[in-house]
């Protein structure tokens, strides 16, 4: 009787110190994303407004700025070149999503168990993703060079065509070029979800009679849902803003024609080369509209906002 | 000049285009030195590659300790581009170089830029048909800094004598060089075409050839339909015509020229011919110093029999130009380098000695005198300049910037035949109005 008695009063004061707890806890975690928030703010949203702002602006970068209405939207919207870039766009971001996922899973999958041999090999993978994108751009338009490049090799002279200058497999090179800088970098993600999946459901299937198949199937690929989602959103994201190695792969111009002119380099070329920088805003403020629509859609579909444990009953 | 770009500025841009690229997203940070004039001493930018205008500043600054010229010097490809960030941004320097033209004539008209007098700067002692580059309205608005660079039609002797080829002199000659060529078993002509500007420049010497100088004055002057004229539709169909031919073989789309890979090619005899602009000469000196001496040779730009253009006319970048900025703090300490110290006697011997002629007027006797190695070329360059009735500039410098992509990119649709050649001048006439 006497602890049933004690008990409300121990859950009262417990209760009244997680009350304060908590105000002091969402006081402090304010004050903690305050730097990030502040940050985000001055870099993120102020140019962003910016952005949205000038595309209603007619501005050559030396002159002073004048309102045009809905000019620039218009021309934008019209335009031709803006649609075949966002084809573009969608064709490098969902063919870099289909090469890139199941490579990374596959590395992820070798790499997860411990061994020295598979960390030797994990780090020689792991090396395109320090090498900055002009760097990696550079090299492999040497590589790719037909008369001087990799084609010059005995035995590999069937490599000796203009990859990156036939407007039919550019665009192709190119994004095996993003693959090679980028898949490391996912299969260390899968990597780590692994890692962090329970031994003891591989161990209990095992008992079951679960063959290496079985499991990764039914375990496995489960479990990595979430590493998955992210890795996704980071690629099919991350490919809609891709600007560097194709910019340098294509020698500035997003050629041969325009096969490789994605719309973050149609973009830069608008601003930069051209000096119409209230057009480039347009086209910036449409990116910004797709990626954000993207990055919410994968979120929702996938159901990541929900955050359900994949662990429950372990 | 166009040459040389290296992998550090590459960064500097990729780095500024990141931010860009990121816009709404979050981005931080700029890049590359801090401008602001000092009291004390002005600032001066150009390109890495002009070493011997560096020598200029450091003669300068020898004499006038109290208010030196610090230089920033450039890589080529974001020059531009940072320029004009510069100048938008009201941290320009208060020297800069250009290539005149179009991109100058911004600067003119947003009043960024000051008119230099004759008496200022001694315009009277450079070559008349390369100040009009820098010449806008009638007031002179650069001063010309480094070598003459018109397009030349280089060869290798080797290779053309094994295919039992003269070098061209006209287009009728050219088309058979590239039959015999190909026939050889090498590419007729090295062509970057992976950058685009090389193969324009087929494109200005071949409607020069056609329609003579006044086609493309027309449009320079701001006449967009002049593009629609048929002597456009003709130059590009020369160009589809060589192409189709195979003068270029089956890889020109993949050869960047920035990764030396045209040059190369003309150099291991790999291909017959290359049509380049000068600075391809101290390229090929750095690269294969024994091949100059021997085997290289260089002739102009065919003549075309039934054109209207006149032969000797040539094209290129007449020069590089130096400006003043309109906002200068220390305009007298320019015009004092700008008058005394650029494209001076000794600078003219430097640039001589480099294999590079210098845009100045009288320069026969000190020809002569030469013993450089270089001789022949240094010789072949000036009589070229002199002898030509127009100087035609680059048509992506002397048109407005806003034209100068979409101009490259229908040049090359053009090189890779995906337009029609009349589809050429009605795309850029769409463009340019």
């Amino acid at each position: 009787m006497a602890t049933t008695l004690r008990t409300p009063r121990t859950t009262s004061t417990t209760r009244t110190t997680r009350t304060t707890g908590r105000g002091g806890r969402r006081f402090s975690g304010a004050l903690m994303a305050a730097p990030a928030l502040i940050l985000f703010g001055l870099f993120g949203l102020v140019p962003l407004v910016g952005v949205v702002a000038l595309g209603f602006a007619r501005w050559d970068g030396l002159g002073s700025i004048g309102w045009s209405g809905a000019a620039n939207w218009s021309s934008v919207l019209t335009d031709g070149a803006t649609w075949q870039a966002l084809w573009l766009t969608v064709k490098v971001m969902v063919i870099s999503w289909l090469v890139q996922t199941p490579l990374a899973l596959a590395l992820g999958v070798f790499q997860a168990p411990h061994g020295r041999l598979r960390s030797l090999f994990a780090v020689l993978w792991f090396l395109p993703l320090l090498l900055s994108a002009v760097a990696i751009g550079l090299t492999w338009q040497a590589l790719l060079d037909p008369s001087f490049g990799i084609g010059a090799t005995p035995g590999l002279h069937w490599l000796a065509r203009p990859l990156l200058g036939s407007p039919d497999l550019a665009l192709y090179t190119v994004i095996f070029v993003i693959a090679w800088q980028f898949v490391p970098f996912h299969a260390l993600l899968y990597q780590a979800g692994i890692r962090q999946i329970p031994t003891e459901l591989y161990e209990a299937a095992a008992i079951d009679g679960a063959g290496p198949a079985t499991r990764f199937l039914r375990i496995t690929l489960p479990q990595l849902k979430y590493t998955m989602v992210t890795s996704s959103t980071l690629m099919l994201v991350g490919s809609l803003t891709y600007f560097d190695l194709i910019f340098v792969l294509s020698g500035g111009t997003g050629g041969p024609g325009t096969a490789t002119r994605v719309l973050p380099l149609a973009m830069y070329i608008t601003g930069f080369q051209s000096h119409d920088m209230g057009r480039a805003s347009a086209v910036a403020t449409l990116l910004v509209a797709f990626g954000l629509g993207l990055s919410l859609l994968t979120t929702r579909l996938s159901g990541f906002t929900r955050m359900d444990s994949q662990q429950e009953g372990l | 000049m166009r040459g040389f770009r290296n992998i550090r500025a590459r960064r500097v841009i990729a780095s500024a285009v990141t931010v860009a690229a990121a816009f709404g997203l979050a981005a931080c940070g700029t890049s590359g030195p801090s401008t602001t004039t000092s009291a004390k001493g002005l600032t001066m930018w150009a390109l890495n590659d002009q070493t011997i205008l560096k020598e200029s500043v450091d003669a300068y600054n020898k004499d006038h300790p109290d208010e030196k010229i610090t230089l920033q010097l450039y890589a080529n490809d974001d020059y531009k581009q940072k320029l004009r960030v510069a100048f938008g941004a009201n941290q320009a320097p208060d020297i800069f170089f250009s290539w005149g033209g179009g991109a100058l004539d911004d600067y003119v008209k947003a009043g960024k830029v000051d008119a230099l007098t004759a008496a200022q700067v001694k315009t009277d002692r450079f070559t008349p048909s390369v100040m009009q580059s820098a010449t806008f309205g009638g007031k002179v608005y650069g001063v010309p800094a480094n070598g003459l660079a018109p397009v030349v039609l280089y060869y290798n002797k080797k290779v053309l004598k094994s295919a039992g080829v003269e070098p061209p002199k006209t287009y009728d000659e050219l088309m058979t060089a590239v039959g015999k060529l190909k026939g050889d078993g090498v590419i007729p002509l090295s062509l970057a075409a992976n950058s685009k500007w090389p193969t324009l420049m087929y494109l200005e010497y071949l409607l020069d050839r056609t329609g003579g100088t006044q086609a493309f004055s027309k449009i320079a002057s701001g006449d967009a339909t002049a593009w629609t004229d048929p002597t456009v539709t003709k130059a590009n169909q020369y160009l589809q015509d060589l192409a189709k031919a195979g003068a270029f073989g089956n890889n020109a789309s993949s050869v960047n020229y920035d990764q030396g890979a045209s040059t190369a090619l003309l150099y291991t005899g790999k291909a017959g011919m290359e049509v380049m602009g000068t600075w391809e000469y101290a390229n090929l000196v750095k690269a294969a110093p024994d091949f100059v001496k021997k085997d290289l040779g260089y002739v102009a730009f065919p003549a075309l029999t039934g054109g209207a253009g006149n032969a000797k006319s040539i094209v290129g970048n007449p020069s590089n130009f130096l400006s003043l900025n309109a906002s200068s703090g220390h305009k007298s300490a320019a015009l004092t380098y700008l008058k005394d110290y650029v494209l001076d006697d000794s600078q003219v011997d430097a640039y001589l000695a480099a294999g590079s002629v210098p845009p100045v007027n009288g320069l026969e006797s000190k020809l002569a005198a030469t013993k450089s190695s270089d001789k022949a070329w240094l010789t072949f360059v000036y009589e070229l300049v002199q002898n030509s009735p127009s100087f035609q500039l680059s048509w992506d410098q002397a048109l407005p910037s806003d034209q100068a992509d979409p101009l490259l990119t229908n040049v090359d649709k053009s090189f890779l035949r995906q337009i029609k050649p009349e589809q050429f001048g009605a795309n850029m006439s769409k463009a340019g109005s």
